[in-house]
């Protein structure tokens, strides 16, 4: 069968061998976590519980009234110590909810009991987002949200995101592998939820035993298997329905309006654990890799527990750290310590050595025309690089920066180490304020 | 835990530099300047080896002079100074060379920003430039196997084929073999087709560059000789003439590539190499001077611009040009 892809993209090399085939390994809960509320994209939650109330495991622990919000659940029994501004995963000071594990575990009542089967539709839209389901992959937009689409808009192809194209992270492999009964699960739901008899599951060609088991099971249940060619950014939505059924995402337009709904496959899990069991979102698998980390894992961590400890679970470090990254080394960001909390989008956690952080001189551009061959989106990086410098905002958007989904295949293969996304980035930072100011007047 | 670095996203980068494109291309030359010094004698690497020094040399003092950062070490300048050796007869004299490196390095390219900002081909603009200014110095011809280093006042001149092909009187047209081989009247960069040719495989095999503009370039020539032959010769000896002499694989490989001075887009770099083929022949056939492969590089640089505007790609998601293609 011929490999699906999408036109332009890198071929970053994987570094996944150092995780790939390490089972998950369960973290134990620390004695302190730490639950920032701002861990998906919509209204802001407030907390439902005080300091000094005692809270159960997946009890919720903060919510809002908006539609376009995701609940948040304690992944430990304990105190609330402290309701205060700490560091989270934006390297920002945000309310967050300081939890003392108690080490008893009391769980909380299940968020349902109904008999998996009987959901309806509506039922199962109100368990996931009761579940705090985000999108797992990082972006962390509320599921619920996703899988609710305007009437007018009607949903042909159910994609599920098993890509995995950022280089070192294993964890959807992991859960391929060791969640399989899960995804399929969680699968047959969303088929039911979407009144859809197939459903696409693109999955890069360097999984091939997930691949290979996932064709196994999923006989007879209309998921089908798309193998997709490994590529940088395989894993962008626009990028992932091209590869699979061909549509083009308008610029500016969502997947839902060329029938489609994309959903990473640790979701997947994740609402089948919803749906199946009543338990919220209130853990996630971590890979924990990089040339500082002595021992590369995947873990499969409780929300909140800071990054530290994930790094002694993995025996620590080796070498002197110079970048802590979370998620993954092309679209991951930075961190400014460890002390900051595992969140619903941590696919991974990236230590990195000198080696890796070595500052290059950027050269003046030489038109050689790699960036404009890789942009997934078939864009001009390097023109909108210059105008971006010169702050021309007009010529930017005529320019369609505004289609930049910063995957920044363009600054790693530049060979004069332009750096382009970010430049680009800032271009698109100006334009949103200025039409913020607009907005204002 | 001292000294965490935080930058913006991507923290990876691919280990292509510009320093690495630009000795690939210097590797890709030493076949061709190999060919020459077994043709033409050591005096071509000698000629090859002062422009190159004068090219990187006039870069370091002007930028040293106009106090912007020295940007040698990147090997554009070497470049420049190899390829515009390529572009002379190897009896030119040293002051040639020194003349051609300051318009390169100085007008062609710091004048205009530096590397990356030239319009122009530099070691074009330098050939140019001194074929306009010692006409006679810069067409003399020596013949294969006649010189060693110093050039005799006697030298044995030959002819180029296309100058022979214009003017029958000028001497006999060499063999098809010999063209490709080498051995034939030209610059010392220019006579052997199989070294250029070569080089060219091992940048495509590098990816320093595409197929694209060679392959267009020599083929646009190749199909209008052929089908409109010179006076006098057969279809083939017309075409096979016209890309086996005049510098065409040379300018094809080497110069119609060069990054900065063409098209950003695959598009553009065919339309790109097209006009360069066309205007090649028309040059050829039509003008006086027997070459054109130079000028017609240097009008295309000129145009550049305007066929990057034409040809921008569509943008992933514009589907006012085009539909979104269904399942």
């Amino acid at each position: 069968m011929a490999k699906l892809t999408f036109s332009g993209g890198i071929h970053p090399s994987g570094k996944k061998n150092a995780t790939k085939d390490k089972p998950l390994v369960e973290l134990a809960a620390p004695e302190v976590l730490y639950f920032p509320l701002g861990q998906h994209i919509g209204a802001p939650l407030k907390p439902l519980v005080s300091v000094g109330d005692r809270v159960l495991k997946m009890q919720k622990i903060a919510d809002a009234e908006a539609f376009v919000s995701a609940p948040l659940h304690s992944s430990v029994s304990g105190k609330v110590k402290d309701i205060g501004m700490y560091l989270n995963h934006t390297n920002s000071k945000v309310l967050t909810i300081v939890i003392e594990n108690d080490g008893l575990y009391e769980e909380a009542e299940p968020i349902h009991t109904q008999s998996i089967d009987d959901l309806s539709p509506n039922e199962m839209r109100r368990i996931i987002r009761e579940a705090g389901i985000v999108g797992m992959g990082g972006a962390g937009f509320p599921t619920h949200v996703k899988l609710s689409p305007p009437e007018d808009k009607e949903i042909t192809h159910l994609i599920v995101n098993a890509a995995e194209c950022e280089p070192y992270l294993t964890s959807d492999r992991r859960v391929m592998l060791e969640m399989t009964d899960d995804i399929i699960g969680g699968l047959k739901c969303l088929m039911r939820l979407l009144n859809l008899s197939k459903c696409y599951v693109g999955i890069e060609d360097n999984a091939p035993e997930a691949i290979a088991l996932l064709e196994e099971k999923v006989k007879g249940t209309g998921i089908e298997i798309k193998v997709l060619k490994k590529k940088y950014p395989q894993g962008s939505e626009k990028q992932i329905i091209n590869a699979i059924c061909g549509k083009e995402v308008p610029m500016g337009k969502l997947p839902m309006d060329v029938g489609c709904i994309v959903i990473n496959i640790g979701t997947v899990a994740e609402i089948y654990r919803a749906l199946a069991y009543g338990i919220p979102l209130h853990r996630r698998i971590v890979t924990v890799s990089g040339d500082a980390i002595s021992n590369p894992s995947n873990l499969y961590v409780p929300l909140g527990t800071p990054f530290s400890y994930l790094v002694d679970a993995c025996g620590g470090t080796n070498e002197e750290v110079h970048k802590i990254i979370m998620g993954g080394p092309m679209m991951g960001i930075a961190g400014v310590s460890l002390d900051i909390p595992v969140v619903k989008g941590t696919s991974g956690l990236l230590l990195f050595s000198e080696k890796y952080t070595r500052h290059e001189e950027e050269l003046n551009c030489i038109r050689c025309g790699r960036c404009v061959n890789v942009c997934p989106m078939k864009l001009l990086p390097t023109t909108l690089d210059m105008y971006s410098r010169r702050g021309d905002i007009e010529i930017l958007i005529e320019n369609n920066i505004l289609n930049c989904m910063e995957c920044g295949s363009c600054t790693y293969v530049c060979p004069s180490k332009r750096h382009l996304v970010q430049s680009i980035r800032l271009g698109k930072q100006k334009i949103n304020a200025t039409r913020a100011k607009e907005a204002k007047k | 835990m001292e000294k965490i670095i935080v930058s913006s996203s991507p923290h990876i980068k691919d280990n292509v530099r510009t320093s690495g494109i630009m000795r690939d291309v210097l590797i890709a030359l030493i076949p061709a300047l190999i060919a020459s010094v077994f043709y033409f004698g050591i005096r071509a690497a000698y000629i090859t080896a002062l422009c190159m020094i004068f090219c990187v040399g006039t870069e370091f003092l002007w930028q040293k002079i106009v106090g912007r950062p020295v940007t040698i070490c990147d090997g554009t300048a070497a470049v420049t100074g190899m390829l515009l050796a390529f572009n002379l007869p190897v009896s030119a004299p040293w002051w040639i060379c020194l003349i051609g490196s300051v318009v390169a390095i100085v007008i062609a390219k710091q004048f205009f920003g530096g590397v990356g900002h030239n319009f122009m081909n530099p070691a074009l603009v330098g050939r140019a430039f001194l074929l306009a200014s010692w006409p006679v110095i810069m067409t003399k011809w020596t013949k294969p196997f006649s010189t060693g280093f110093i050039i005799p006042a006697d030298v044995v001149t030959s002819a180029t084929p296309l100058a022979i092909l214009k003017n029958p009187e000028a001497g006999a047209l060499p063999g098809f073999l010999d063209m490709f081989l080498g051995k034939l009247g030209g610059c010392i960069g220019e006579v052997s087709t199989a070294a250029l040719l070569l080089g060219g495989i091992y940048l495509v095999i590098r990816k320093v560059i595409s197929v694209r503009i060679p392959i267009t370039y020599i083929l646009t020539v190749a199909v209008l000789t052929f089908v409109f032959p010179s006076t006098g010769l057969s279809a083939f000896d017309s075409m096979m003439y016209n890309i086996l002499s005049g510098g065409l694989f040379l300018g094809a490989i080497f110069m119609a590539t060069d990054y900065v001075t063409s098209p950003i887009t695959s598009r553009g770099q065919i339309i790109f190499a097209l006009g360069c083929g066309i205007l090649t022949f028309v040059i050829r056939r039509f003008g006086a001077y027997p070459e054109g492969v130079s000028y017609s590089i240097l009008l295309m640089n000129v145009v550049t611009p305007l066929i990057d505007r034409w040809t921008k790609p569509r943008p992933f998601g514009n589907t006012k040009t085009k539909k979104g293609g269904v399942q």
